[in-house]
């Protein structure tokens, strides 16, 4: 797999091979260089700012935008500093021994000042409504680099807004600034080459071809590459103002690519979705699949609270419903008189399950889902086990669609070959397989999977079951439903109601990807942190909070604690030491 | 009285000071050097009640022949000054269309979370939107819970949002105190149109986000 983590990287990290250390000096700052850099990567690390708007770390280098410009000489072994006379870009320049840059004289400061006038002159200044305001290139390096005034008397150019350029891009053309970061990722990075520069000078525009737009499955990292308002988000369009949101590190769960992302959330309602930077996982992309791909978790089929008693029963007058999202005063009336639905439930479910196992040995199976976190898929291994020896682990259904999606592509959209691979949507359409695997391979031989396990049911070897869902479309499998439903006992905790969830004789309401905490492992065996970004609709909960309690282990569900009880009792998590997962997260498998 | 008894009276407000002052002083972070006030001790003429009597009747007499100073209110309504912050209103712009461009900076202003906005891109299709981008779909202003600080107007960009001098707000129901747009933009009707226009607008003279105002040939020579 470690020729996988390499294949994401880019060009530059293949040039980033530990060279023999230099010494650059930046601003008087002297500072120790070992890989191959540009003069922005050597000043970031010195902790100087130069600013830019066409150069980005995974594209190739233009220099266009002309906002890097320093001054830059060579000190010699000497001592002897010599300047050059011009200002050089500094992302073009590469850092080599004994560099000089000074980026705060006049003469720099002048520059960077007049190219802000010059990227401003036609600039509309609609900050007001432009959706990029708050996180705008333009509006930060105007407050830092910039000139208070425009000296333009004359009107200033305005240009039809391009509503064609894809499904989910808007580009608002009299905002953009030319630095082409969007024509060079669909050169370079997805490869399909839909974005262009049409015509020349002041009235030089980003188009597609007619009648091609831009669509492609990477095409939303434009709208992120984007320094300025020019390229948006149809889908976040004019949602939210960006100061509103508060963003949270997590791991998206669309494929067991497992890319790093931030969720902005804002009053509990997730609003965008963005690609966090990770090296490890899948470099500064994402693919929109996962960008756009986490409506369900507001959907209206989410189950908002605990339920026992068959659904379909429910004209028996058997069922118990506990649900907040009913409308009307009588559901309020009915939440007042059940205060809280969950510790009898839970209480009831435990003891249906101690009771069944007790008198039917070996006859219950636990149907784990690789949308589970570790720590989740752990807790239930362990009670489960308590309960009765003999029960058996089963793996749910594993979604996969067809094969691996591998970019660059090639003009007639053939996948790259292995190593020239720079991003790849992983068929495996789940986070966690390995993990959860991982896991019950400790508590169980050989993993049962999902068709065993129905096979198992029909023929009578399980008659009670625990199922754990958290799949994003719920079960539609009409063969599966039918056989689930057929269970003596069925348990089922799952996030989205479905035909299993409503033949189940308990529903605990979980969490989907944004309302639990704790690690999924991807396909490279990197272990990365979930985190709560909102609260789970109603009175659904975390699936660690219920199977903590359904457990009946003492204290809250803190997911450290139990990733450093998880490196002790399984050998393969040892990696995980006590517990503590960084930004970028732990290799461990 | 006993001479005893005059002693302990007289002497009881320093006591007490003292017993104040010594209980402070055991409790962790009192001030040492505070100065205590005491109230005076009343004398002769204070006791008797009399002469202040005489003067609060002086008092009333006097106010029999000077100028009445009561306000007839509701029959006679008084006139606000006109930069009196009171409900708001949502300016029109000179199409008639809200002017507001939901950019939500009131909302980010507002000390007391009482509006409310829902942005939606304005309606291309419409000639008359044709050069705007965005439009608030849904304003809402909650005036209960308003504190009539004005920010919202001072953060406002385009001056679409204005406190009027109108004071007088009353509701039967709390639902009624919430102003939509379509009330906001009433509010602006009624005091354009009866000459109550706040003084601290600069009317008619638009930021560049709100219009575009041909430059004129004077300011391009200077």
């Amino acid at each position: 797999m470690t020729t996988n983590t390499k294949l994401i990287d880019k060009p530059e990290s293949k040039s980033s091979v530990a060279q023999a250390p230099k010494t650059v000096f930046i601003d008087n700052i002297e500072i120790e260089i070992d890989a191959k850099c540009n003069l922005v990567q050597a000043a970031e690390k010195a902790g100087v700012e130069i600013p830019h708007y066409c150069w980005h770390p995974d594209l190739s280098v233009v220099a266009s935008c002309r906002m890097c410009l320093v001054e830059m000489g060579t000190k010699s072994a000497s001592g002897e500093v010599t300047m050059l006379p011009r200002l050089v870009p500094a992302c073009q320049t590469l850092a080599n021994p004994g560099t000089v840059i000074k980026t705060n004289t006049e003469k720099v400061k002048q520059a960077q000042q007049q190219t802000l006038e010059f990227l401003l002159l036609n600039h509309p200044l609609d900050c007001s409504i432009c959706d990029q305001a708050g996180e705008c290139y333009l509006q930060d390096y105007s407050y830092k680099f910039g000139r208070p005034h425009s000296r333009l008397h004359e009107p200033k150019v305005q240009r039809q807004d391009k509503d064609h350029i894809g499904d989910q891009i808007a580009l608002f053309t009299d905002r953009c600034v030319m630095c082409t970061r969007c024509v060079r990722f669909t050169r370079e990075v997805s490869g399909t080459a839909e974005l262009q520069v049409i015509s020349r000078g002041s009235v030089e525009e980003i188009d597609v071809f007619p009648g091609q737009p831009c669509n492609n499955k990477l095409a939303g990292n434009v709208v992120d590459l984007c320094p300025v308002g020019a390229l948006c988000s149809k889908d976040f369009l004019y949602k939210k103002r960006v100061w509103w949101l508060k963003s949270v590190e997590s791991v998206c769960p669309g494929c067991s690519t497992g890319c790093s992302i931030h969720v902005d959330q804002n009053k509990d309602q997730v609003y965008r979705i963005r690609p966090r930077e990770n090296p490890q996982a899948q470099g500064s992309f994402m693919c929109d699949d996962g960008r756009f791909g986490w409506k369900y978790i507001h959907g209206e089929q989410r189950l908002t609270g605990p339920r026992q008693g068959r659904a379909l029963g429910e004209s028996n007058g058997n069922a118990k419903m506990h649900s907040s999202n009913g409308n009307g005063v009588q559901a309020n009336q009915a939440d007042l008189a059940s205060v809280d639905p969950w510790p009898d439930i839970l209480l009831n479910a435990r003891s249906a399950i101690a009771k069944f196992a007790k008198s039917n040995s070996g006859k219950f199976v636990a149907v784990l889902s690789p949308f589970m976190a570790c720590e989740e898929a752990y807790l239930l291994c362990t009670y489960l086990r308590g309960v009765d020896a003999k029960i058996a682990f089963a793996m749910g259904p594993v979604p996969r669609q067809g094969q691996d999606d591998c970019y660059p592509k090639s003009p007639k959209g053939e996948p790259p070959s292995r190593d020239k691979v720079r991003f790849t949507i992983r068929a495996e359409k789940c986070p966690n397989y390995r993990g959860v695997a991982a896991i019950v391979d400790r508590f169980q031989d050989r993993i049962l999977d999902f068709d065993g396990c129905l096979n198992g049911i029909r023929n009578g070897t399980y008659g009670g079951a625990f199922v754990v869902g958290g799949y994003p479309d719920g079960w539609t499998d009409a063969n599966t439903v039918a056989v689930l439903a057929s269970l003596k006992l069925l348990v089922v905790l799952d996030m989205v109601r479905s035909p299993v969830s409503d033949s189940a004789d308990f529903v605990l309401a979980g969490a989907s990807f944004a309302e639990r905490e704790g690690i999924v492992i991807n396909h490279g065996g990197l272990a990365q942190l979930q985190r709560v970004a909102i609260r789970p609709p109603g009175d659904a909960r975390g699936d660690g909070r219920i199977l903590m309690e359904l457990a009946g282990r003492k204290g809250l569900y803190h997911s450290q604690s139990l990733r450093a009880e998880l490196a002790k009792q399984i050998p393969k998590f040892a990696k995980l030491g006590n517990g503590e997962i960084g930004e970028e997260g732990v290799q461990v498998l | 009285m006993t001479d005893a008894q005059t002693q302990t009276n007289g002497a009881q407000p320093q006591t007490s000071g003292e017993t104040r002052r010594a209980a402070n002083a055991e409790q962790p972070g009192a001030k040492k050097n505070v100065k205590w006030a005491e109230s005076p001790t009343l004398g002769l003429m204070e006791t008797l009640y009399l002469p202040a009597i005489a003067s609060g009747i002086g008092t009333t007499i006097r106010r029999m022949f000077v100028r009445n100073e009561t306000r007839q209110y509701p029959e006679v309504e008084p006139i606000m000054p006109a930069n009196y912050r009171g409900v708001h209103r949502l300016n029109r712009d000179s199409q008639g269309r809200v002017k507001c461009v939901a950019c939500f900076l009131c909302q980010t202003a507002c000390p007391a979370n009482c509006i409310s906005i829902e942005a939606a891109a304005a309606p291309k299709d419409d000639p008359a939107w044709q050069d705007r981008d965005k439009f608030p779909e849904k304003f809402e202003i909650d005036e209960l819970r308003c504190i009539y600080c004005g920010m919202c107007e001072q953060a406002c960009p385009v001056d679409a949002i204005e406190l009027t001098s109108i004071y007088d707000l009353t509701g039967a129901t709390r639902e009624e105190m919430m102003f939509d747009k379509e009330k906001l933009l009433e509010v602006f009707d009624i005091t354009s149109t009866t000459g109550k226009d706040p003084v601290r607008t600069t009317s008619g003279k638009l930021g560049p986000a709100s219009e575009f105002v041909e430059p004129q040939a004077t300011q391009l020579r200077s």
